[in-house]
């Protein structure tokens, strides 16, 4: 069956194995229909990407989502390596580029701190809106619809099971309403994470 | 016999004593040879007689030496210099005639001073390209540009010897010593000479192309080196004769030979095998020019003779600067290729010599003429030494900074010795990196294979010295090892680091001891043989079982790292005490394992809980 658009995952993460929380948000969205994982430690272990590869890749896709850990407020080095790579000048960006046009940008991130640290006050000292601004401004730049990002904080070792299953339920309920178009795009830009209020911004189709 | 004999040792011995010696006072061997001519020639201890038979025999030594300048240039190279060759050699033969044909004209009837103009206008090619081969300039572009006048006046020499005989004044007297042995084409008409000169020009293409390859394969199938050596100096005399006897210069045949075998798999192994005799010969033949200096007929005239050889190479040096300007070269390239060519050269002692048979001018006109061409060969080595202390010295400091920015990574010359599986595929690699190998293998089987898939192998065993050295290994940056052979290979390490010192060495080494015993020799780049395929396929194998692939791709460059780190210390131990080797061994052994776990099994929890607020570390 051929899906309303189809979702494209670029999932970064060094130690795959020991990341109980993005193992589960993974597994949870890896067999959808229309959805692609696409692991980019596994696929570039020597971090030699195939630039061609990927573009083709993000062509033949409507949402591109980035999964990962928020490492040092950022991203792990390989997706950053992706970034420098891939989105070169004339593909996705600059007067001829338009490859990632209208495409939807989200980053899927996991975070040991809780929301409560990511305030001016807080242990962090910033937002995570603040923190993710870079990508933001990326996905501009590349002419891309930017979505605020979907993110689970708070995440250690200690974290029941329920709760992992909780998040990776309602991450497989967001992949699926971007693939079928059945989320509230409009509702969702003015939130503050994706997952705010998942329930409100998931039209029944 | 003993005559000969005698003669030879006088020859052999003064070479002997003078080359060294004028090397070590940096005066070139050319130079060399030239001073123990006149020390043994008539003028000085008078040991040697018949000069003028040797110089003709030795003269030989041109032919090889342009047999080798051919093997060295690819057909497509000499396509390319077709400008050079017939732009400035052209415009260098036509108006150094003009020049120096014109001021004879003031003292002279016009046809002798043509002739001479003619004569003069020729260069020393042994003279020239021996001493700019010794100092390494042939690849230089001021190099190059010798060389295509230098080319182009070897091809001006057949028309020189069909106009001469026209200019005759002076009645004709003796026969001319220059009749070919096998047969006499002249006496065929006009068309059918043609036909037969362009049939000899075929041959020796056909030769090269189709007839050499199957010959020289069998030949060394049969490792007996001299018959090699036989078949290889067989192919230059014997192309000599036929050029000879078609009325063409043996030098060009032998040149167009060369050019023919230049991408042949033997090529690197026929240079050795000449190089000696051509070397021998090339060197007789300046001690020759050296011992006919006649210095009763220079002491007698002496204003003339200097004002000629004065003149000669002043008015050569102004043209070789005018068509340097012309063809746009820059300073220094100009500077050098006048000072290179602005000398008489051998081929002018044979057209004087032909001259007189002719009967275009006689002794007393010829003579000086003769002596001021000798002085100036002989003045030659000293020009270049002047201008290689006072004029270079000066350009280099101006160069120095755009060469060390430019540095073409194609130029760059690595030599790998052996082609087996292994160097197969560096070589590939290092072809595909833009870096092209010579290549030196020792199986002609193999050698025939590889060729057949592209490669540019050569055939020849890289343990002997002249070989290393017809592969360029003076000037080479870098020679890869990858020979089974262990004893072998140890063999070439030791010539090298003997020879080449500056030569950069990588070997592979079939295990661990193998590359112990290359450390002994004191090669730091070595990889073992098969430690990369294993460390790969052991990446592979926790792929298949599962693991995550970045885990398996870490765990292979952590094993990596640390086992290439142990392999000094580990070497250190197992030269010293053979017992404590093998505890030592597994200890680090058991060490490896420890790190690697502790990789895959860093505690992520505490990485987590650092990042809370409620962390007790804050």
């Amino acid at each position: 069956m051929e899906t309303l658009n189809k979702v494209l995952i670029n999932f970064a993460h060094p130690a795959r194995a020991r990341s109980k929380i993005n193992n589960a948000l993974r597994t949870a969205v890896e067999n959808l229909e229309g959805v692609t994982v696409n692991d980019l430690y596994a696929n570039y272990p020597d971090f030699l990407i195939d630039v061609k590869k990927e573009q083709e890749q993000c062509e033949n896709h409507d949402v591109i989502i980035f999964q990962h850990p928020f490492y040092w407020y950022s991203t792990p080095a390989i997706m950053k390596e992706w970034l420098d790579l891939v989105l070169e000048h004339g593909w996705a960006y600059g007067s001829q580029g338009h490859a990632l046009e209208g495409k939807l940008f989200l980053q899927a991130i996991t975070a040991g701190g809780d929301d409560s640290t990511y305030r001016s006050d807080g242990f962090n000292c910033f937002t995570i809106a603040e923190l993710t601004s870079p990508y933001r401004a990326t996905a501009k730049r590349c002419r891309m619809t930017w979505l605020p990002p979907f993110t689970v904080l708070g995440i250690h070792r200690g974290v029941p099971e329920d709760k992992i299953k909780a998040h990776a339920g309602d991450y497989r309920r967001a992949v699926m309403a971007l693939r079928d178009a059945t989320l509230d795009i409009q509702k969702v830009i003015r939130s503050r994470y994706l997952n705010s209020d998942l329930n409100a911004a998931i039209r029944s189709s | 016999m003993e005559h000969f004999l005698l003669q030879l040792f006088i020859f052999l011995a003064a070479s002997a004593i003078a080359v060294p010696v004028a090397k070590k006072s940096g005066l070139g061997s050319v130079l060399g040879y030239l001073i123990a001519g006149i020390i043994i020639g008539p003028f000085c201890l008078s040991l040697i007689d018949n000069i003028e038979e040797v110089m003709h025999f030795t003269e030989f030594g041109v032919v090889m030496m342009l047999f080798i300048v051919g093997l060295e240039l690819e057909p497509s190279l000499l396509w390319k210099m077709r400008t050079p060759i017939l732009g400035l050699g052209g415009v260098q033969v036509v108006l150094s005639s003009v020049v120096i044909g014109g001021s004879a004209f003031i003292f002279l009837p016009w046809q002798q001073a043509a002739a001479i103009g003619l004569i003069l206008s020729l260069s020393s090619t042994a003279i020239v390209l021996q001493t700019l081969r010794e100092k390494s300039l042939m690849d230089t572009s001021a190099g190059k540009s010798v060389f295509s006048v230098l080319l182009f006046q070897d091809l001006a020499v057949i028309p020189m010897l069909a106009i001469l005989p026209l200019l005759a004044t002076v009645s004709m007297h003796g026969d001319s010593h220059h009749q070919p042995v096998l047969f006499d084409i002249s006496s065929f008409p006009q068309y059918m000479q043609v036909i037969i000169t362009f049939a000899a020009i075929l041959f020796i293409f056909f030769l090269g192309k189709f007839v050499s390859r199957p010959l020289f394969r069998t030949i060394a199938a049969t490792r007996v080196r001299e018959i090699f050596v036989a078949a290889a100096l067989a192919l230059v005399v014997g192309i000599s004769l036929l050029m000879t006897a078609v009325g063409l210069s043996p030098a060009l045949g032998t040149f167009l030979a060369g050019v023919v075998l230049a991408d042949s798999e033997y090529r690197h192994e026929l240079e050795s095998d000449l190089e000696p005799f051509k070397g021998l010969l090339l060197g007789i033949f300046f001690i020759s020019i050296g011992a006919s200096l006649n210095f009763t007929l220079i002491g007698d005239k002496i204003y003339l003779i200097s004002g000629l050889t004065a003149g000669l190479i002043i008015s050569k040096w102004l043209v070789l600067l005018f068509a340097g300007l012309i063809f746009k070269m820059v300073k220094t390239e100009r500077s050098l290729f006048a000072v290179a060519l602005a000398q008489g050269g051998e081929f002018a002692f044979v057209l004087f010599q032909y001259c007189k048979a002719n009967g275009v001018m006689d002794d007393h006109t010829a003579e000086p003429l003769i002596s001021a061409v000798a002085i100036s060969m002989f003045l030659t080595p000293l020009i270049f030494l002047v201008h290689e202390k006072f004029i270079s010295k000066q350009q280099e400091s101006e160069n120095e900074k755009r060469d060390s920015d430019s540095i073409d990574h194609r130029k760059r010359k690595v030599i790998l010795a052996g082609f087996g599986r292994l160097g197969t595929d560096i070589g590939r690699f290092l072809i595909a990196a833009g870096i092209k190998p010579v290549i030196i293998d020792h199986d002609p089987a193999n050698v025939d294979v590889l060729r057949k898939f592209g490669f540019e192998v050569y055939y020849g065993d890289i343990t002997r010295l002249d070989l290393m050295e017809a592969a360029g290994a003076s000037e080479a940056e870098l020679l890869i090892i990858t020979i089974g052979d262990s004893d072998k290979a140890g063999n070439l390490i030791e010539l090298t680091t003997k020879h080449y010192p500056k030569l950069k060495i990588a070997a592979t080494a079939s295990d661990r001891s193998a590359a112990y015993d290359l450390m002994d020799l004191g090669i730091s780049t070595i990889r073992r043989e098969t430690f990369g395929s294993a460390l790969a396929l052991g990446q592979d194998t926790l792929k298949l079982l599962g693991f995550d692939p970045y885990d398996a791709y870490r765990m292979m460059r952590i094993f990596r790292k640390n086992d290439e780190e142990m392999m000094p210390e580990l070497y250190k131990i197992h030269r010293e005490d053979e017992g404590k080797y093998i505890s030592m061994y597994q200890k680090h052994n058991a060490g490896l394992e420890e790190l690697m776990m502790l990789d895959m099994n860093s505690d992520m929890e505490l990485v987590d809980k650092a990042w809370t607020a409620s962390n007790p570390e804050t």
